[in-house]
C-alpha cells in the first residue's frame, strides 16, 4: 500500500516538484495563508522524488483552485514545478508553470540603491532571458540571474 | 519625431533621429557664439526643478534654459526645506508637484527614481540624474560637445576614464557613443569597472567597448578623453573611497602619450583628477561642455513642452 507523507486532498491545488526548501517561499509569493482563510494548507519538504533523482517540496492547498496567473508568479522560485488542480480526488487539470514576461512584486531588487526598496512601490522586472534566467529591474535596470532570485 | 509630452529618463528613450534633431535644435539655440538669446517659446509654462542632491551645472543650466525660453521655474535645490525632511516619500512629492508645474526635472539619489516619478507624474519628467543609474541630459550635452569639438559624432575613439561603476554620466554616454558608431575604451581603477549590463547594452546597439587598465596605451589613438571623478558620495564606507581617491591624474606628462589635438572633457566638478595646467591646452573643453548645457536643455524643454516649435521645424529640415 502506498504511504502518503501528506494525505491526498479532495478539492484544491497541488504544487509538485518545488525545489527542496523553497515551499515556504512559494507560499509567501502566493500570499498564502490569506487573512481570514480557513483553507487547509499542507507542506512537505525534502520529499524523495521516487525516481532516485533527489528531493523536492510539495504544497497542497485545500478548497482553493489557484488561477494560472497566480501560479505563474512562482516560476522564478520553482521553474520546474507542476500544478495539479484536484476535483473530487482526481486531477482535473495539470500544467507546468510558465514564466511571464513581466514579474511584479515577487522578488526584491538586489541593488541596495534601487528606489523600489525605499518607496511604496512593488518591484517589477522584465525577463530578458529564460535560459539561463536573467531578469532586469524596470526602475534601476539592475540585472539579476537565477541564483540571485531563487 | 515628436517629444511632445514625453518623459526622458534614459538615452534609450530617444531614437537616433530624435537625438540628432535635438542636437540640431540645440545648435540653433546656441547661435554662433554658443550663448543663447532670450526667447518666449515657453512663456506660459512652469518648470519644476526638484533637486534632492547637490548640483551646480545641471540645476543652474536647466533653470537658465527654462528662463531663456521664457518659462517660470519653481522647485528646490536641497530637500532640507521640504516635506522630504519630515519623512515624505518621493512618490507623494511627485504626485503633488505634478499639479503645480508643466514639467518636472528631477535629481534624486536613488537608482530608478526618475522612472518611478514618470509613472506617478501627471506631467513629463526629465531625469537630471538618478543615483548611479543614468544622467541622459548630461550625455546629450557631452555628445553635442564631442560633435562641436571634433566636427562629427561618429567614428571617434573615445576613452572613458575614472569611476565607471558609479559614474552615471559614463553609463548613458557609453551607450550613446556606441549607438552612433564610436569606439569606446573604458579605463578604470580595479573595482570601479563599467557594469556588465552597460557593456551589454552598448554591444546590443553598436560596438562592444574595450576595457583596460592601461591609460597610456588607450590614449595613443584617442580623439576624446572623458574624465570623471571618484564620487565620494557613492561610497558608504569612507575607507573604500580613500582606496580609490587620487588613483589617476591627468597632467601634461601623461598627455605626452596622446595626440596634440586630443579633446578632453569632464562633466565637472573636478576634484584633483585633472591638473589645472592642462586647462591651457586647446583641447581642454570642459567649460565649453558646461556652457553647452544650456542650449541642449533648451532644445529638450522646448521639444517636450511645445507643439511643433517653429525653430524645431527649421532645424530638422
Amino acid at each position: 500500500m502506498k504511504e502518503f507523507i501528506v494525505p491526498p486532498i479532495r478539492n484544491g491545488t497541488v504544487i509538485d516538484h518545488i525545489p527542496p526548501g523553497k515551499s515556504v517561499r512559494v507560499l509567501e509569493v502566493l500570499g498564502i495563508p490569506r487573512p481570514g482563510s480557513t483553507s487547509i494548507v499542507s507542506l512537505a519538504m525534502n520529499v524523495e522524488t521516487g525516481r532516485g533523482a533527489g528531493r523536492k517540496d510539495i504544497v497542497k492547498i485545500e478548497d482553493r483552485e489557484l488561477e494560472r496567473e497566480e501560479l505563474d508568479r512562482i516560476a522564478l522560485i520553482a521553474p520546474g514545478a507542476t500544478i495539479n488542480i484536484i476535483r473530487n480526488y482526481d486531477v482535473a487539470r495539470k500544467h507546468t508553470v510558465d514564466l511571464p514576461d513581466t514579474i511584479e512584486g515577487v522578488v526584491q531588487c538586489q541593488n541596495p540603491d534601487c528606489v523600489t526598496l525605499s518607496e511604496p512601490v512593488a518591484s517589477r522586472f522584465q525577463v530578458t532571458s529564460r535560459d539561463p534566467l536573467v531578469i532586469r529591474c524596470d526602475y534601476c535596470r539592475h540585472v539579476l540571474s537565477q541564483e540571485a532570485v531563487a | 519625431m515628436t517629444l511632445l509630452d514625453r518623459d526622458v529618463i534614459a538615452v534609450s528613450d530617444l531614437s537616433d533621429d530624435e537625438i540628432q534633431a535635438l542636437l540640431r535644435l540645440a545648435r540653433e539655440f546656441a547661435g554662433p557664439e554658443g550663448r543663447p538669446t532670450p526667447r518666449n517659446e515657453l512663456a506660459d509654462r512652469i518648470v519644476a526643478c526638484l533637486f534632492f542632491e547637490p548640483s551646480t551645472r545641471t540645476r543652474l543650466s536647466f533653470e537658465s534654459a527654462a528662463h531663456r525660453l521664457g518659462a517660470r521655474v519653481i522647485g528646490f535645490s536641497s530637500p532640507a526645506a521640504t516635506s522630504f525632511a519630515k519623512g515624505e516619500t518621493l512618490s507623494d512629492t511627485i504626485r503633488t508637484v505634478s499639479h503645480y508645474a508643466d514639467l518636472i526635472v528631477l535629481r534624486h539619489p536613488k537608482d530608478g527614481s526618475a522612472r518611478l516619478a514618470a509613472e506617478l507624474s501627471e506631467v513629463p519628467v526629465v531625469n537630471a540624474g538618478d543615483g548611479s543609474h543614468s544622467h541622459p541630459t548630461q550625455s546629450l550635452v557631452d555628445f553635442f560637445t564631442i560633435g562641436d569639438e571634433r566636427g562629427t559624432t561618429t567614428n571617434n575613439n573615445v576613452v572613458l576614464l575614472g569611476d565607471l561603476r558609479f559614474g552615471r554620466t559614463t553609463h548613458s554616454l557609453a551607450t550613446l557613443l556606441s549607438r552612433f558608431g564610436n569606439k569606446v575604451t573604458c579605463v578604470s581603477p580595479p573595482g570601479l569597472e563599467m557594469p556588465e549590463g552597460v557593456i551589454e547594452e552598448c554591444a546590443r546597439h553598436g560596438r562592444r567597448p574595450d576595457q583596460t587598465n592601461d591609460l597610456v596605451g588607450a590614449l595613443a589613438d584617442a580623439d576624446v578623453l572623458y574624465v570623471t571623478r571618484i564620487q565620494k558620495e557613492r561610497f558608504a564606507d569612507p575607507a573604500e573611497y580613500l582606496k580609490y581617491a587620487g588613483s589617476y591624474r591627468i597632467d601634461d606628462d601623461i598627455l605626452r602619450h596622446a595626440e596634440a589635438d586630443l579633446t578632453i572633457l569632464h562633466p565637472l566638478p573636478r576634484v584633483g583628477e585633472i591638473d589645472h595646467a592642462v586647462d591651457r591646452r586647446p583641447g581642454a573643453a570642459w567649460f565649453r561642455q558646461a556652457r553647452n548645457g544650456v542650449p541642449v536643455r533648451m532644445a529638450l524643454l522646448t521639444s517636450i513642452l511645445k507643439e511643433t516649435p517653429q525653430i524645431l521645424t527649421e532645424a530638422t529640415r
